[in-house]
């Protein structure tokens, strides 16, 4: 594995692989009654959220309790940011301090890929600006892959915001990586210009690729980051692009509905569809934490293997 | 530590056979039942990835002398290992209980060698945050001495006297496709 995680495709298929097997194992001690494990001890984990985040921040604070990690958790309100600090002058305080790994969430695409410049540590990407978040597509293939087992071959669709998506874009590439085959959906106005370059599919039209689907995950529609007219109306982008019961009738049996979280019941998914056995919502979440350590571990667990990659 | 060599250097004398191997695991479920009166309670852990494999066996010989089962299962340690900054990460084994868990019973915990006892520390440690077993004891196919750690064995399949140069390597027909216990030299390695 490299010594940062800033994109899914950073990851080799075995290197997805093994984070997912590790995740596995993990999980076994999420259900017994003493969840710590004394692996990273000693070990300094900061989390450097620059944007408002509730169960990414806490999953990862979670995982790096869970491994006996210290935690220092730094959000931009109340600190010197607000002063004005740089990004720069934030990493070389945290540096100071002897962070082994910053988990780093900002607005700006590509900050923790500059972050990783400046700081020893490894540092884990949980979302920047509209480009990439890796671990939130590692527990989505995690929970794919417990739900359905290998994802070789199997049919996922991705509906909704996806340009303002890091969580589309990440995911497709994962899942291109481990061998499923990925269809976006979404109004035209909502995909980046760049996607003909992505590994996968797209349409228009979600009703034709819903029968075929092994997975149907559902994106946010990012209210924050609409500054222009995507869509004429809220309700009209919910009749074409929500998952609501009928649509659900279309699926096959064993088909599961995701979403990565933040909902908007009534918007891209109906409140019965996100509460139904199909929806693995919740369980997303608890695979967070698992998915995370599994991260945490194969990142800072080992030898420190100095300041190169590999 | 015994480590997967698909091909085994034909060369090197095997200090245990395949059947010494089974005798030896048939003498440690006899000793086994005499310490614990007749399995009364036993766990058997293995430690992954060979011991987990001679855990099962002495369950199997157990269960044939005595006519009911012994519950067997596995307990990976490398989360609780000390040397784990010396080399990259290393993939988890799998650590699986009986349904029966383990508190108030006599885990025995099995290991093909007993080295430096580190792994044997280690596994303590993970026992200790999976319950509160009664009593816990100790099995080791090979036992090479060496000890960095007070740690003892309760039952021994052959004590080896070896150099701290020397590699001991175990193979076992479940995993490598045949049973054997090699000593190597480290340039043999």
């Amino acid at each position: 594995m490299k010594r940062h995680l800033i994109s899914a495709a950073d990851l080799s298929r075995d290197d997805a692989l093994l984070i997912l097997d590790t995740a596995d194992e993990l999980a076994r001690i999420s259900d017994r009654s003493i969840k710590k494990l004394p692996t990273l001890r000693g070990r300094t984990v900061v989390n450097l959220f620059f944007e408002d985040s509730t169960r990414t921040r806490i999953s990862f604070e979670a995982a790096a309790k869970r491994l006996s990690a210290d935690v220092i958790n730094f959000s931009a309100k109340g600190s010197s940011v607000s002063k004005g600090e740089s990004l720069k002058d934030t990493a070389l305080t945290l540096e100071a301090m002897g962070a082994d790994a910053v988990v780093i969430r900002h607005g700006a695409s590509g900050a923790p890929y500059r972050l990783a410049g400046w700081v020893r540590g490894s540092v884990v990407n949980a979302g920047d600006g509209t480009h990439e978040h890796p671990t939130q597509a590692l527990l989505d293939a995690f929970t794919m892959r417990r739900r359905l087992g290998s994802l070789e071959g199997r049919r996922v669709t991705v509906v909704g915001d996806v340009l303002h998506s890091r969580v589309a874009r990440s995911n497709v590439l994962l899942l291109a990586t481990l061998g499923a085959e990925v269809t976006l959906v979404a109004p035209p106005t909502l995909l980046p210009v760049s996607v003909d370059s992505w590994p996968c599919e797209v349409s228009y039209d979600l009703d034709a690729v819903l029968p075929k689907s092994d997975v149907v995950m559902m994106l946010r529609v990012q209210r924050e980051r609409m500054n222009a007219a995507f869509f004429p109306t809220e309700r009209e982008y919910s009749r074409r692009y929500g998952l609501d019961r009928d649509r659900v009738a279309k699926l096959h049996d064993e088909a599961i509905v995701m979403h990565p979280g933040p909902m908007n019941r009534g918007m891209e998914i109906a409140a019965e569809v996100a509460d139904s056995a199909r929806s693995t919502i919740v369980e997303q979440v608890a695979n967070g934490v698992t998915t995370r350590m599994a991260v945490l571990y194969l990142l800072l667990g080992g030898a420190d293997l100095g300041g190169e990659d590999k | 530590m015994a480590e997967a060599i698909p091909h085994a250097q034909s060369h090197v004398h095997a200090v245990l056979e395949g059947p010494d191997i089974n005798r030896a695991l048939i003498r440690i479920s006899h000793e086994i039942l005499e310490r614990t009166k007749g399995g009364e309670d036993v766990v058997l852990l293995g430690i992954p990835t060979r011991g987990v494999y001679l855990a099962r066996r002495l369950a199997g010989h157990i269960r044939q002398f005595e006519g009911h089962p012994v519950p067997v299962g596995s307990l990976d340690i490398t989360m609780y290992r000390d040397d784990l900054r010396t080399r990259p990460a290393r993939p988890l084994g799998r650590t699986e209980l009986p349904a029966d868990g383990i508190d108030d019973k006599t885990v025995v915990l099995v290991d093909d060698v007993l080295y430096s006892g580190r792994t044997v520390r280690a596994a303590l440690d993970a026992l200790a945050a999976l319950g509160r077993p009664r009593a816990v004891q100790l099995a080791a196919l090979v036992d090479r001495g060496h000890r960095e750690l007070p740690i003892r064995a309760d039952y021994v399949g052959k004590n080896l006297p070896t150099s701290k140069s020397e590699i001991v390597k175990v193979y076992l027909e479940e995993n490598d496709g045949r049973d054997a216990v090699l000593l190597l030299k480290e340039d043999e390695k």
